[in-house]
This record gives C-alpha cells, structure tokens and sequence, in this order.
C-alpha cells in the first residue's frame, strides 16, 4: 500500500498549486513540494527491503480484458530515478519559485510540473508495460503543456508542438513493441516480461519488436535521428529545461532501455544498434554543443551527447557497462539540472543568453560563476568530480567492448573525441560567460540572484563534488540496488578515484589537453563551418507537417464537403453496394416459407402509403402540403402496426404523430412555406435512380428474411418476460427491464436534448410574419369558443386515458412512454386552445424540474437495486392482494416506468411548450424562471 | 349476415379512403386537404373497428381510442396554423 501512495502523493501535488495558489508564492510553493517529499520518503523507506532482496510490488485489476493493471514496483532501478524525479524535482520547485515572473500564472506551472513528475513517477514505477506506456504517453502531453507554458511565443508553441509531435510517435512505435512483447510472452507483467527473455529472444518477430522498441526509446531520449527536438524543447521556461530535459523526462527513454535490458538486450542487434546509436548521438550532441552560440542551446546539445554516451554504455551491455551507464545517469542528472540552472540565473540577471552577449561576468556573480564552473567541470570529466568517475567507466567500457570486430579500436577512438568534444564545449561555456571581456554590456545589469534561488544549484553542485571525492562511500549503495535490478544479480564494483595509470586514465588525459586545445582553436573551426548551409531542423519539420497538414486537408474536403445530400448518397450508395452483393450470393429470393394471405384492406393500405410517400416527395418544395401527405405515411404506419398485431408500436407511431405535427407547425411558422427549387435536372436523376435502385434492393431483401425461417434472439425475450420480468407485455418488459440500462440512456439524452433547446430558446429573437403565405392577414378569433371547450373536457379524459395506458403497460399493450406522450398532447392542446397566459397562471411548473426529476427516478430505481446487493437496475416484483381491489402486481419495473413517463413529458414539454412561448412575453428567459412569478413578485 | 355487413362497411370505408385521398391530392385549398387529412383519421378509426370485429380480436381497440382522442389535434394544430400562424400565443 505505501507503494501506492509514492503516485497517490504526487497526484495531489498536480491539485495542491491549484488551490493554494492564491495565498502566496510561498505558501504555493511549500504546498506543492510537500507531497512530492513525503513520497521521496516513503520510498527512501524502502531501502532496507529492498536490501534484504525483496522487490515491493502492488497491482490493482484495472481492465483485465486488456492485461492492463495498476501494479507498481519498487526495485532498485525505480528507486534510482524515483530519487533522481523526486530530489531534483524538489529543487525545481524551489528554484521556480524565483525564476517565474510575478505576473506568471505560478499555481498553473506548478500544476503542469506536478503532472509531469507523476507521470515520470509512474513511468519507472509501473509494474506493467501497458500501464507504463499510459503514463509514457502523459509524459509526452505534460512536457507538451510546460515547453509550451509561454504560449505567446511562436517558438515555445512550435517546439512543444515538435516535442509532442516526434515523442508521441515515439510512443507509438512503442505501444506496438509492448503489444509485440505481450504477445510473446502471454503476459504484460513487467516481472514476467523480464524473466522470459529466451522466449522473446527465441521469437521470429525479435528484430520488429526491437526496432519499435527502440523507436520509441530514442525518440523519448533525443537519440539520432531524433535528436532534433529537444533544441527546440529549450523554449521552455528554464526549470522546465534543467528538470525535463536534463533530468528526467529524456532520461525516460534511458530508463526503459535499462529497465527491458535483461528481456531483450541479450542479442548481436541490440549491440549494434544501440551502441551505433549512442556513439553517433555522443559525436554529434558534442560537435554542435561547441558551434550553438546560446547557452542553452550548448546545454541541450551536450545533453544529446551525453544521452548518446549512456545509450552507448547500454548497447555495449556488459555488467560494469550497465553500471556505468547508471552510474552516469545520476552524475548527469545532477551537473546538467545545476547547468541549466545556472543558465536560468544568467538569462534571469543579466537579461540574455547569447554568448555573444555574455562575458566577464565572474565579478558580477562570483558565486554563481564558482558554482557553474565546478558543473562544466563535473560535465567535462575533470578529475575530483562525479562526471570524471562515470566518464572514465565509459572510457573503459569502450575498450573492453568487442564490437565491431576488426575495428574494435575505433569505439574508444570515437569515445576520447566525444571526450574532446565534451572538455570543449564545458570550456567555452565558463569561459565565455564568466572569463573573457564582454564586448557589449548584457541587457540588465547583472548580479548574484536570490539566496534561496541559488540554494538546488549549490546543493547539486556540492553532490557532485562529494560523489567525485567520495564515490565508494555515496553512490555505492544505490548504484548497487541498481544494478542489481537490471542484472538480476549482485554485482562486485568498487568505485575509485585512483585506479593507477592505465589506458582510461590517459584517454581521459588526452581528452582534457586536446579538449583545451580544441577550444583554443574553436573559433577558426566555426568559421570554417560558417561556409556551410544550415539546415534549421524546425524548418524541415514543420514544413513537412504543413504539407501533411494541407494534404489531409485537401483529402477531407474531397471527402466531407459540407453537402448533407452528398453524404447521403454515399452512405445510401455504400448501403446499396453491400445489399445488393449479400443479395447475388443467395441462390433464390423466396425462401420456403409460405406467404401470407392478401385482402383487400391491405393491398389498399400499400398502396395507400406508396402513394403518401411519393406525394411528399412530389410535393416537397409546398411545406405544409408536403406535411400532410406526410401525415398519411404516419397514419397508414400505424394502421399498419395495429394490423400486424404491434399493437404498442401503433400507439407509440399515433401519438408521436400528433407531437410532430405541433413541433412542425409550430417551427413552420417561423421558416419559409415554400422550399426554392435547388436541385439540378442532373442531380435529380441521380437520386430518383439511386431511390429506385435502393427501394428495390430493401423491398427484395424484405421479402428474402420474411420468408425465410429465421432464429432470433425474441424467442428469449418471449420466454423470460413473465417469469424474469413478471410482465406478459414482451415490448414493455423488454424496455423497462431487460433492456432497462439502454431506457435510462435515451431518456438521459431526452432530456438533455430538451435542456438544450430550452437553453438555445433563451436568446432566440425570430421574425414574426404579419400575414400568411398568400398575404391574408391572421384571423382575429385568438382563442376559438368551440375548441377552448372541447380541450378542457379532453384534458381529464386524456390524463385518465394516460393513467390507464401506464398502469395496465406492464402486462398489456402501454407503458410509461406512449401514457408520457398522451399527457404531454393533452397539455400541449390547452396551450393551444387558451394561450400561454390561461395556462401558465393554472399549470404553473417549470417541466425542466420534471423532465430531470424524471430521469432522476428511474435512475434512483436503478440504484435502489445495490441496497438488495443486486447489479444495477435488477427489478424485482411481488403479487400482492388486497380487500375491495384484489390481487394484483407491484413491480419495481413500474417505477421506473414512472421516470420514463416523468421524463417524457418533461422533456415533450419542455420542446413544445418553451417554442410556442417564443412569440409571447413568457418566452424561455436566461435565468429559467417562469415570467409569471417574474411579474407577481 | 354479420359478415355480408362486415364486408360491405369495409368496402365503403376503404372507399371513402381512397376518395380521402384524392381530395387530398387535389385541394384545391389548404382547407380542403386538411379536412380530407381530419376525415382520414375518422376513417381509420371505423376501419380499425371493424378489422377487429372481423378479426375478432380486442387488441385494436386502443388505437382507435387513441386516434378518436388525440387524432383531431394535428388537425387543430395545423387549423389554428392557418388561422393565425402562431399556433400557441
């Protein structure tokens, strides 16, 4: 559970900024740190287990359908990176506090970068690789938000865009591998996972899953030819930078190399392309970190390089090779988190970070200048310092390598460039900024920063100083829960300053003199470079993505062009497609069933509903017209249903008929009579021969399933309704139980539908016509004598009719929804027949209130069911008896009929009445109250 | 004989549909289709009727309950639509 609670914690630092926010940078600052401590303890506190040898795990089922758990891990590699997230994290913290402007929203940065350190803590936490990549990809979306976090610079915009765009792809190579490994192994565990590597090694698609995996991996860690985004990432604000991009998040793709080395890293491929790929990154970072000219710009290039050096160290995979590799993780960490925050301090007091800019600053800041010194130091490998230690491993590591066969000596060659490279770049940063005369003075006036600003760079500084004197004492204990987590074994190392005169010393040697020499003569070299054309990285790629952006375009357009028309006739055309093949692969149209007897009633009902059909479409352009054949159509449906013994079908069909003739008319009034002739001759065929050709393929494929026997699932339903659902009407029993969840649903969506036309009716100022169509002024007769009597007599009869049909829907033809409907139409001709005002001033209840109350009870009905420990919405029904009335049933099947009716006519109201009151002064108002109680208060 | 009846009210109302119908077709005024629409309704329901009579079955009675009680309201709706337009004010 502890384990649970390391993630647990810093979810509720991302909630923490966000509320304290407004009393205070401190206090924000204190609240947000907090948890992330607490979690760095809690998992320092699992030390001593995990030296006994055990591994803390945890795993919730999460959606076992997919092997996906939330199961968590504690081992020594996790505990490495949780130290480095969760340690430097707090630094960040701290250091962000004085970085960002006062006018900077801080509770949001603060929010983003707690995402970022939960995501990152899930990462090398998760005890499941699908689970691990859920959290990969939210690495990639919160480092998104942060690179991002100054979003009114087009090159913060565009870099995370970048970031976003190459990681998230990254990660999809990814997701396919861990798919690809699941599939292997029969298990996405990640302690199954990595005790099968015989069977992933053994397995034909090693070499695909590899490449994905290493896809992603390389993407995340900026390996060549990835490398180009994290230049770019440098947008972000500079705790952002020192965290991310130095830290953690492109240590990210590292960890999971380190993490899956024993599964997969056992092969001749993963030597190559790893070691390749780590020692092209190492040279490349190396030789563009000495021509950038920004401070973080070098920064982020030497970052590429010394990812390419780790990368290197666990393509070569040998035991001391893994430690090193670890080994070099932490040290990095720590000198590159304290270089960019120097650069931050620099940016930050003396206004600029271009070397041009900069120079002679150590009288300015002699603090910061000691302290960014020993960092480049430390990052140049000077001896007495951590990065020399790690530097001098990979050195050896190199030698001892057996790659490349024959040229087994270019590896340590390629290394002591790197090495070169590396003294050169860290040269120029500290000399050009802090040692040699500024030509122009900086932007601000520069000097030392904030105490507390300086405090994570002198704590980061002073661990490299120490871990560089006191390597065994330090970094041994970590380094080997580590090592032991990625070799599966303990392994014996000794950690030393001083290991004689041997071969890696005098590489190191080497580097340090040329490293200095190389400095001396950089100048020249950048000129030479000067005469080559640039190619910006940023430019290729987004123009890449505009063309892919204007290409997707152009292709959508073609297919989605706005026409509804269009989209019709290609659905319909697709549909006619798949019938009429389904219907060439039956051998005969009749099936054997014998047809039905026709009578006289019937052949003039068909033809009666053909010829409505054809006379709406005929007569479409004349609304009104067009309605009433319409109406026909309706009618002769729902003789049809009552025919062929549907009987609740015919009643549902009737009155949603009527509903839809007052929804009609009254939107009619506001819209033109007559329809403008729009199509053309041309158009016209096409869709009279596509109606043909459809209604021929339906009408023949009808005829095909009646005839034929067919096996249904209705026999079931059939079956269970009096005994499972204690109703002999199938229909009602279907709707209100078996089929209760998919009810609730449509009238959850009627109502809500109803709330947005009341809503969209609020605001709505529509024009009025003063005459009809053919310019006859209205007829004076506002409320006709004959019709406002016959609706008051109807509205008793009606509700009766309606109690009745709900009361008796359950067993016999009715229900909740057609009573709702009967109601509502009762309601709606009052409305019609005296007028808003009568009605409002007797029938004064806001039908929102009914419509939601209405799905509030059939989905407490639902819920009442988990008080019997039941699954949600299981009815229940009893036969009760009692004096004058008999026996007769309760079913709680009923009540939540109640809702549906409630729902129903809230919702038919809420329509109906809120349009017709548009053109009164009771119109829908912003605030929802009646305009009655407005007027009577 | 019930049937003879039977028969012969089946075949006047079916008439009397199809004459419905025409009128509807050709107007010429709103009014007219309108009442032809309204007629139709009345139509059904004798037709319903007598289909269960002849049928004998009990099931078709509610439609044409329904239809007697809620059948004239589109014909209202749309009667009040061409009187005044606004057919709730």
């Amino acid at each position: 559970m502890t384990l649970l609670w390391i993630p647990l914690l810093t979810l509720l630092g991302v909630l923490a900024p966000m509320c304290l926010e407004r009393y205070g940078r401190n206090l924000c600052s204190l609240g947000t740190a907090t948890p992330p401590a607490i979690a760095l303890l809690l998992a320092l506190n699992q030390v001593p287990a995990l030296m006994a040898g055990e591994v803390p795990r945890i795993a919730i089922s999460w959606i076992p359908q997919l092997g996906l758990d939330l199961a968590f891990r504690l081992d020594g590699l996790s505990l490495l990176f949780l130290t480095l997230i969760l340690g430097i994290g707090l630094l960040i913290i701290l250091y962000a506090r004085y970085y960002l402007a006062p006018e900077e929203p801080f509770g949001r940065f603060n929010a983003y970068l707690m995402l970022f350190m939960l995501s990152m803590v899930g990462i090398v936490m998760a005890d499941n690789l699908l689970l691990l990549w859920v959290f990969w990809e939210m690495t990639s979306l919160s480092s998104f938000l942060l690179i991002g976090f100054w979003s009114s610079q087009s090159d913060a915009r565009k870099g995370a865009r970048m970031a976003l765009t190459v990681t998230g792809a990254g990660g999809l190579a990814l997701l396919a591998g861990f798919l690809l490994i699941g599939d292997m192994v029969g298990s996405f565990n990640v302690g199954v996972v990595l005790d099968s590597a015989d069977v992933i090694l053994a397995d034909p698609r090693y070499p695909i899953m590899l490449v994905l995996v290493l896809i992603g991996a390389f993407a995340k860690s900026a390996q060549f030819p990835f490398q180009f985004w994290l230049p770019h990432a440098m947008a972000a604000p500079t705790p952002v930078s020192a965290y991310l991009h130095s830290a953690t998040m492109v240590k990210a793709g590292i960890f999971l190399l380190a993490r899956l080395h024993p599964a997969i890293g056992d092969s001749a491929m993963w030597g190559w392309l790893v070691t390749l790929t780590g020692m092209t990154t190492f040279l490349y970072g190396g030789w563009f970190a000495l021509l950038k000219t920004d401070l973080k710009g070098i920064l982020a290039f030497s970052t590429v390089s010394h990812l390419g050096l780790i990368t290197a160290l666990l393509g070569i995979g040998s035991p001391m090779a893994i430690l090193a590799a670890l080994f070099h993780i932490l040290n990095h960490a720590t000198f590159k988190a304290a270089l960019f925050m120097c650069s931050g301090i620099i940016d930050h007091e003396a206004g600029t970070r271009e070397l041009a800019k900069l120079g002679g600053l150590r009288r300015a800041m002699p603090i910061t200048a000691l302290l960014m010194s020993l960092a480049a130091a430390a990052m140049a490998g000077v001896p007495l310092l951590n990065g020399f230690l790690s530097k001098e491993m990979f050195f050896k590591e190199t030698l001892d390598a057996g790659l490349l066969g024959g040229l087994g000596w270019l590896l340590p060659l390629l290394a002591t460039l790197g090495g070169v490279l590396s003294v050169a770049y860290s040269l120029r940063l500290v000399h050009s900024v802090f040692f040699k005369p500024a030509k122009t003075a900086p932007p601000k006036h520069p000097h030392e920063p904030p105490r507390l600003m300086r405090v994570p760079v002198e704590f980061l500084v002073m661990i490299c100083v120490a871990v560089g004197l006191f390597p065994a004492v330090l970094a041994t204990g970590l380094l080997n829960l580590a090592t032991e987590a990625v070799l599966g074994r303990h392994l014996e190392f000794h950690l030393a300053i001083w290991h004689g005169v041997n071969a890696p010393l005098i590489m190191s040697l080497v580097a340090l003199g040329c490293g200095v020499a190389l400095y001396g003569v950089h100048p020249s070299i950048r000129r030479f470079v000067r005469q080559f054309a640039t190619t910006d990285a940023r430019m290729i790629f987004e123009n890449s993505i505009q063309r892919l952006v204007a290409r997707s375009q152009s292709l959508t357009e073609r297919l989605e062009n706005g026409s509804l028309q269009r989209y019709m006739s290609l659905l319909l055309g697709a549909a006619l497609l798949l019938a009429t093949l389904g219907l060439l692969e039956l051998p005969q149209l009749a099936g054997g069933m014998p047809e039905g007897e026709l009578d006289g009633v019937l052949i003039l009902g068909a033809a009666l509903l053909i010829f409505g059909a054809l006379g709406t479409v005929v007569t479409h352009r004349y609304r009104l017209v067009s309605l009433l054949m319409l109406s026909v159509v309706g009618l002769v449906v729902s003789l049809t249903f009552a025919r062929f013994s549907a009987p609740d079908l015919a009643l549902t069909q009737l009155s949603v008929e009527v509903v839809t003739m007052i929804l009609l008319m009254l939107a009619l009034f506001f819209l033109p009579q007559k329809t403008p002739r729009e199509s053309s001759a041309h158009r016209t065929i096409r869709d009279i021969a596509l109606a043909s050709a459809l209604g021929m393929v339906v009408a023949s494929l009808n005829y095909a399933v009646l005839t034929r026997e067919i096996d249904s699932i209705s026999r079931f339903f059939i079956d269970n309704s009096v005994p499972g659902g204690g109703g002999h009407n199938v229909v009602n029993v279907i709707l209100v139980d078996f089929r209760g969840f998919d009810t609730l649903g449509e009238i959850t969506v009627l109502a809500i539908a109803g709330l947005a036309i009341f809503k969209l009716l609020n605001r709505l100022r529509l024009f009025m016509p003063h005459s009809d169509a053919e310019g006859r002024v209205w007829s004076p007769d506002r409320y006709p004598m004959i019709l406002t009597s016959v609706s008051q007599w109807l509205l008793p009869l009606a509700l009766l009719v309606s109690v009745f049909i709900f009361l008796r829907g359950h067993n016999q033809p009715g229900g909740g929804f057609i009573a709702g409907l009967v109601t509502a139409v009762a309601l709606i001709l009052i409305y019609m027949a005296r007028g808003v005002e009568w009605t409002q001033s007797r029938l004064d209840f806001p039908y929102q209130l009914v419509a939601i109350g209405g799905v509030a009870v059939a989905t407490l009905t639902g819920l009442g069911s988990w008080l019997f420990g039941r699954p949600f919405l299981t009815s229940a029904f009893g036969h009760f008896k009692l004096p004058l009335i008999g026996e007769f049933e309760l079913a709680t099947a009923m009540l939540f009929d109640l809702g549906v009716y409630l729902a129903v006519v809230g919702a038919t109201l809420m329509i109906l009445a809120n349009l017709g009151k548009v053109t009164t002064p009771h119109r829908p108002t912003k605030d929802a109250q009646p305009a009655t109680s407005k007027e009577k208060s | 004989m019930l049937d003879t009846a039977l028969w012969i009210s089946l075949a006047l109302i079916l008439m009397a549909l199809m004459l419905n119908v025409y009128r509807m077709t050709v107007g010429p005024s709103m009014p007219d289709r309108l009442l032809a629409l309204d007629t139709m309704y009345v139509n059904s329901i004798a037709l319903i009727v007598l289909m269960g009579l002849w049928l004998n079955s009990k099931t078709y009675f509610e439609a044409a309950l329904l239809i007697a009680m809620l059948g004239f309201i589109s014909t209202v709706a749309v009667c009040k639509y061409l009187l005044r337009g606004d057919i709730i004010e």
